[in-house]
């Protein structure tokens, strides 16, 4: 039954060294944990609970409180289409009807052949490209019934994969330096290893806790056409 | 109001080739103004920053270096920085954070310089996973460099930064949440008094709280001076602030202008800025900060985009948010939105707002589907009273927090300035607005 994988576990651990209470450690956790598998199993937060000392119905209790965790498997893609006021004022409800039709289900619901979850969503902070929307939480702005389905499609077809992994991104974000303000010696960090090569080396050697991060964002996705879109302007 | 010439204090990399990347932080004077920092006094920071006078750019306007001198000189003291950026139509710190997080860290360190603080919680909302990945990056990149961690560039000054994600909660930005959130609980703000985290936060110990624009601004202000910064905006609005544009205009987006320096016209009607109303629709109301505040009607145009303009008023600035809305709009249906994402963020704790937010909801569904009764505008206003009596802004509070006291401002709003609308609603036994884009299957909450 799913647990963390132990190269998860070694993340987990990781986690916890970095805060002043290992609870703190747990949010993060979670989300590697929800990564992995796609959903928070009963096994998984059991493993979670006894990692940061908590029993497994507080783990779940404290998870319940936040909407990006489940805790049934949901689609290989969650759609969540942002009604809030200023994506409806640009038409989001009939992007979300659409989304609707086209799936076949309604918010909250999984499409039969598990490919896609939709959800109606609060604010996305993409405001500027209303309506939009994030799968996997990954951004798509100015979205129209047409790209909707454009969307699905490349989605369905693989032609996303890089960009929008099953299940999120977050497990991406890897931290490659244990604490170090108290310096060297100090052998409650975790094990050390150098960071990356092309990184200039600072004054005071550093402890690393594995490869740095493989980032992918040259594959920038919509958010940034707030920036680059003209959006940023005021007067240059 | 002419648009001024005032410089571009937290935008001016964005908009550069891949400007989250170290390399190109470095290239315009990245980690210059924590260099200075460190050989400087932690006091002559502060005073800069008080002459700086920046307040804080996460909705309650309260002076940094005011907070910072709250802390009482215990041990540990932490720094959270706010990054759980979900207040509708609010959308600058998700770009500030994706688009140039060395900017936030250097500024973060500067400010745990000032305060001493032992450990930096960097907590970004979990729904960015962009800017997470880029800020965590950023931060490997910034220990590597030696501008974070063990005697920071090669000074006597050490701290460390954590980037935590959030996961999905709006309550999580109000900030006593916050910190139960990053002590790895359910997102429930707390009792006050104490009021300020500074007196008790993180595991109990003096925090400050600040929003992610408020320390961005902070490697300026330490090579430019307190004075520059100061003399920029008017009263105590200074410096420059970044207003998400959004809602009906031609050109939304993020706007970073001298404060206090432009009005609502020029923000919606500059062609370098909103450039006007799509569609050139006529301006029905704004919303002026955030979907907390109060709406303002089309004869407030000329008021000028200050904390202390709009609280004239009887609105608020608040994140900086603005909507403006055309005639179009049904301000039943736009209530009912803003009110139905505040009943789904209640936290639950106070039954004002938990019940509260559900009656407005539903009695603003009815309305809005033509089911409604002319004596539904006197229970709307009855509600409101009872989530925050004398429905008045700012707000009298009822409740733990001021999530509850944000829901009848837009109701309360729209009464005032569109009771025609809603009587037609009720008269007409329909939504005089075709077409009628309400869901046609509401999400279960
Ligand atoms: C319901 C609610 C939501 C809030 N959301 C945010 C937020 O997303 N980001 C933020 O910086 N401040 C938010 N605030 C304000 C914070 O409580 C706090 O005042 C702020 O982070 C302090 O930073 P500043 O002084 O630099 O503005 C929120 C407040 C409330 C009551
Ligand atoms: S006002 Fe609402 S959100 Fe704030 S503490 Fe009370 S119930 Fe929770
Ligand atoms: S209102 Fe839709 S992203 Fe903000």
């Amino acid at each position: 039954m799913p647990r963390l994988n132990p190269d998860n576990l070694q993340r987990a651990l990781d986690l916890i060294a970095l805060y002043p209470q290992p609870r703190s450690a747990l949010i993060p956790i979670l989300h590697i944990l929800q990564e992995q598998d796609g959903y928070l199993s009963e096994d998984g937060m059991n493993h979670v609970g006894e990692l940061v000392g908590l029993e497994a119905v507080e783990v779940r209790g404290t998870a319940s409180f936040y909407d990006m965790f489940h805790f049934e498997p949901v689609g290989r893609y969650l759609i969540a289409v942002c009604t809030n006021i200023a994506c409806m004022l640009q038409g989001a409800y009939r992007l979300l009807e659409h989304a609707e039709e086209r799936l076949g289900v309604a918010p909250g619901g999984t499409t039969a052949d598990g490919m896609f979850t939709l959800e109606d969503a609060e604010c996305l902070a993409l405001c500027g490209n209303a309506p939009c929307l994030t799968v996997n939480w990954r951004f798509f702005g100015d979205v129209d019934p047409e790209g909707f389905d454009a969307l699905t499609d490349d989605l369905r077809n693989g032609r996303l994969d890089d960009e929008v992994p099953p299940h999120g991104t977050l497990i991406r974000v890897r931290r490659s330096v244990g604490l170090a303000a108290a310096g060297p010696t100090d052998e409650a960090t975790p094990q050390s290893a150098e960071v990356g090569a092309d990184v200039d080396a600072g004054p005071a050697p550093h402890r690393s806790t594995g490869p740095a991060v493989e980032l992918s964002t040259h594959r920038t996705t919509t958010a940034t056409n707030v920036v680059d879109a003209a959006h940023l302007e005021g007067r240059q | 109001m002419p648009v001024t010439d005032a410089p571009k204090i937290v935008t001016r990399r964005l908009r550069q080739d891949r400007s989250w990347t170290l390399e190109s932080y470095l290239a315009d004077g990245g980690y210059q103004g924590l260099r200075k920092a460190l050989t400087m006094t932690p006091q002559e920071i502060h005073d800069s920053v008080n002459t700086a006078n920046i307040l804080g750019r996460g909705g309650a306007g309260f002076e940094a270096g005011r907070k910072w001198g709250m802390l009482r000189q215990e041990s540990p003291v932490y720094l959270t920085i706010n990054g759980d950026e979900s207040e509708p139509a609010t959308f600058k710190d998700h770009a500030l954070i994706e688009g140039d997080p060395h900017q936030l860290i250097e500024g973060a360190l500067i400010c745990a310089y000032v305060i001493g603080a032992a450990q930096i919680f960097l907590y970004v909302r979990g729904e960015f996973p962009l800017a997470l990945e880029r800020l965590q990056a950023a931060l490997n990149d910034a220990y590597g460099y030696g501008a974070v961690g063990h005697r920071i560039f090669g000074s006597d000054f050490s701290v460390d930064i954590v980037v935590h994600p959030g996961a999905g909660a709006y309550i999580c930005g109000e900030e006593t949440a916050l910190l139960e959130s990053l002590e790895g609980k359910r997102g429930y703000p707390r009792i006050k008094p104490p009021f300020f985290p500074a007196v008790m936060g993180l595991y109990g110990a003096p925090t400050i709280v600040n929003n992610v624009e408020t320390v961005s601004n902070l490697p300026w202000v330490l090579l430019n001076g307190g004075d520059s910064f100061a003399a920029l905006g008017d009263g105590r609005s200074k410096g420059t602030k970044l207003l998400a544009l959004a809602g009906h205009v031609k050109r939304p987006g993020n706007y970073e202008l001298e404060w206090a320096k432009v009005t609502f016209r020029d923000l919606i009607f500059d062609p370098r800025l909103g450039g006007g109303i799509r569609d050139d629709n006529n301006l029905k109301a704004i919303i002026p900060g955030g979907v907390s505040s109060p709406w303002i009607g089309p004869e407030h145009l000329d008021v000028s985009l200050s904390n202390e303009a709009i609280a004239g008023i009887g609105s608020m600035a608040g994140s900086g948010s603005v909507i403006p809305m055309d005639h179009t709009t049904c301000t039943v249906r736009a209530a009912w939105r803003i009110v139905r994402f505040f009943h789904r963020e209640s936290c639950g704790q106070c039954t004002p707002c938990r019940e509260g937010g559900g009656w407005l909801e539903k009695v603003l569904e009815r309305i809005e589907a033509g089911r409604g009764r002319e004596a539904d505008l006197d229970l709307l206003m009855d509600i409101c009273d009872n989530i925050s009596p004398g429905v008045a802004w700012p707000p009298a509070q009822t409740t733990i927090c001021v999530l509850g006291p944000s829901m009848p401002p837009s109701v309360a709003a729209g009464l005032r300035m569109f009771k025609d609308e809603y009587l037609a609603h009720v008269r007409e036994g329909r939504c005089p607005f075709p077409p009628d884009r309400l869901p046609r299957r509401l999400a279960r909450v």
